[in-house]
């Protein structure tokens, strides 16, 4: 049983740089790594009839999305360097499907990066990386 | 069925010209839709007497009546056990993280709200006791308790008989549980149920043309000419334009399929409310000491013989059938809008929908009609009715508050019709298919009617909106007696897991149970 390290990717260039650092903690502990893509969605959000009747239908096409452009190039990539590494798609709050996620995993650390969010939306609202540092289960490592 | 398009179109082009040649447009419009109107009215709220009592009772309103009297003790008064449950499954209690990105119960019921909360409860308690007095609003708030296990009803089995399509989209709704629910039954149930979905389709087209379109747009004239100054207002003949600038706004998201305004509308809409039902209890505040008053007032008067022509049965059936316009509970229509929730229990949706009369008949209408008897706006006032009747309660104690109103006015009845429109289009594609050219005379048609609907009186609206749309629940009920034990099955079986904290439950998105 390996322990893991779980990354959080936004399809940004800090997120890629966030994987690259979990590779090389990942490598040198001997750990492996899970990739998440979280899709911003709130069960609280409010939405027409049409939308609804559309919604499951869109659900796969976000997941199908995420899977063939952010996380199956990169997990290919991993696993041709010969990293044990998994991936996963997930709708919800960035930072606290996150934290659910690393509990459900058990994971040993949480690595982001911090670029991502706008300054305005970061003043607002607080930044992902900022909300993980408060709330995970484990060791966050925030990549610049 | 080109023919009906065809013949309907026609009718549009004959009333083109009327449209152009100026002067009384309005009325016009309104001497062409009016008898038309009556009729329609005269065959669905076609009065039965009451015993021993001069007053009548509409027979489609002592028919939704009975029906949730009926459901309330089928389902030992499932509206009163099930409202813990069903804040649980609202607050997303049973919201798997896995799931997530589907419809929620929260969004479901949100979604059935925003065609639902509106003029039928800020409007419809003023004309409830314009013309029934106080007393209307104790019956009112009874038929809304009632309503809520009609609801129930109802959008468990939308759930349960929804199609999912091919492509991944939902379907659901009464056509689909009439058909698909009483198929079940045998072939000769089969027929009927084909039947009862084709005709509960008609009459929802219709409601969709009349309460939910006509009677917004002219409700929102009527408040808008009022806070321009109202007779004398520059709007005061002008409800065409009006009603064509309302229809252009509907159009952008129908036909111009412009989401973000759809978008913006359901996000606005919930704030709306929130200011409402705030504006309201500072109003009642500000009064507290009248309150007990008030409510003995509305207990007195619902038993008073005195009130209102044709005594305390009159006053209960003006508040019966105010609140079944208000609830739309036996209507079928919430159903369309709760069956796209991602559940494995259709009963758990059923205990959500308990929340929709809750919200909108008795939170809505109780501070809707403190406001009214505490200001005393209906004995002064009189001969205002409607939402003229709330705003002008609503004055007497903020003055400002008429312009906030009529904003919340036009735009709870702009998403009823975006809601509707929705409803409609379903019903519509159901009996004609889903082509693209029907669609789009549909929504034409729809438009037309927007336009219409603010040129008209409002007693001529009231009687057609209310015919059509309570017509829906003609079908829509007798089909669910049938299916009364489906429903049974279906909430012993979600109770039972219930009750025994079976339901995986997740608390931030992490499974505690």
């Amino acid at each position: 049983m390996h322990g893991k390290i779980l990354v959080g990717l936004d399809g940004t260039e800090g997120g890629d740089r966030a994987l690259d650092a979990a590779e090389k903690h990942a490598r040198a502990a001997g750990m492996a790594v899970t990739i998440c893509y979280v899709i911003p969605w709130s069960p609280f959000s409010f939405s027409t009839p049409e939308e609804n009747a559309m919604r499951h239908k869109r659900r796969e096409e976000e997941l199908e999305t995420a899977e063939n452009k952010i996380l199956k190039p990169r997990r290919e990539k991993l696993e041709a360097d010969g990293m044990l590494v998994d991936s996963i798609a997930r709708h919800g709050h960035p930072a606290k499907t996150l934290v659910a996620l690393a509990d459900e995993l058990e994971a040993e650390m949480i690595v982001v990066g911090r670029v991502g969010d706008t300054p305005m939306k970061t003043r607002l609202f607080g930044g992902t990386a900022a909300a993980l540092v408060q709330m995970a289960p484990c060791p966050v490592l925030v990549v610049p | 069925m080109p023919r009906h398009a065809t013949a309907l179109s026609a009718l549009c082009l004959l009333l083109a010209p009327g449209l152009l040649s100026a002067e009384s447009l309005d009325q016009r419009i309104d001497g062409w839709v009016t008898p038309l109107a009556n009729m329609v009215e005269r065959i669905i709220l076609f009065p039965l007497p009451i015993p021993g009592s001069e007053a009548n009772v509409p027979f489609v309103v002592a028919w939704l009546v009975i029906a949730a009297v009926v459901f309330t003790f089928y389902f030992r008064f499932i509206n009163l056990r099930g409202m813990g449950a069903g804040f649980r499954l609202v607050r997303g209690d049973y919201n798997d993280p896995r799931a997530a990105g589907e419809v929620t119960h929260f969004q479901a019921l949100a979604t059935a709200l925003s065609g639902t909360v509106g003029l039928g409860n800020i409007a419809g308690v003023a004309i409830a006791v314009s013309i029934g007095g106080p007393g209307a609003v104790f019956w009112m708030i009874l038929a809304g308790f009632l309503g809520m296990t009609s609801k129930f009803t109802e959008c468990t089995l939308g759930v349960k008989y929804r199609q999912e399509n091919p492509d991944g989209t939902v379907s659901g709704g009464p056509m689909y549980y009439l058909s698909r629910g009483l198929a079940e039954k045998g072939p000769g149930f089969a027929r009927l149920g084909k039947v009862l979905a084709v005709v509960f389709a008609i009459f929802c087209v219709g409601g969709s043309f009349g309460g939910a379109n006509m009677f917004q747009s002219n409700q929102s004239f009527q408040q808008v000419m009022g806070i321009t100054g109202g007779e004398a207002s520059w709007w005061a003949d002008k409800g065409w334009l009006f009603g064509l600038i309302l229809a252009f706004f509907v159009a952008l998201v129908i036909i111009g399929g412009i989401r973000s305004i759809a978008r913006v509308t359901a996000k606005i809409v919930p704030v709306m409310a929130v200011l409402y039902i705030t504006a309201g209890l500072v109003v009642i505040g500000v009064h507290i000491d009248q309150v007990p008053a008030a409510f003995a007032l509305i207990i007195t008067s619902a038993f008073g013989v005195q009130s209102v022509a044709g005594g305390a049965l009159g006053v209960l059936a003006i508040g019966f059938q105010r609140a079944a316009f208000s609830t739309e509970a036996g209507i079928g229509s919430a159903a369309i809008a709760h069956s796209a929730v991602k559940t494995r229990h259709p009963a758990s949706e059923g205990l959500v929908a308990l929340y929709e009369p809750f919200i909108d008949t008795i939170v809505v209408c109780t501070i809707t009609a403190l406001v009214i008897i505490i200001s005393g706006m209906w004995v002064e006032g009189a001969g205002m009715s409607g939402v003229e009747l709330t705003s002008s309660a609503f004055e007497s104690a903020i003055s400002w508050f008429p312009y906030v109103l009529a904003l919340a006015v036009v735009l709870f009845a702009y998403s009823t019709m975006l809601a509707w429109s929705y409803y409609g289009l379903k019903c519509w594609t159901y009996l004609f298919g889903e082509t693209r050219r029907m669609e789009i005379t549909y929504k034409l048609l729809f438009l037309f009617f927007v336009v219409a609907g603010a040129t008209m009186h409002l007693t001529a609206i009231i009687g057609f909106s209310d015919a059509m749309i309570l017509a829906m629940a003609f079908p829509n009920l007798l089909g669910i007696y049938f299916l009364l034990p489906v429903v049974r099955r279906e909430i012993n079986k979600y109770w039972q897991k219930y009750k025994n904290d079976e339901l995986p439950r997740f608390q931030h998105g992490v499974r505690v149970k």
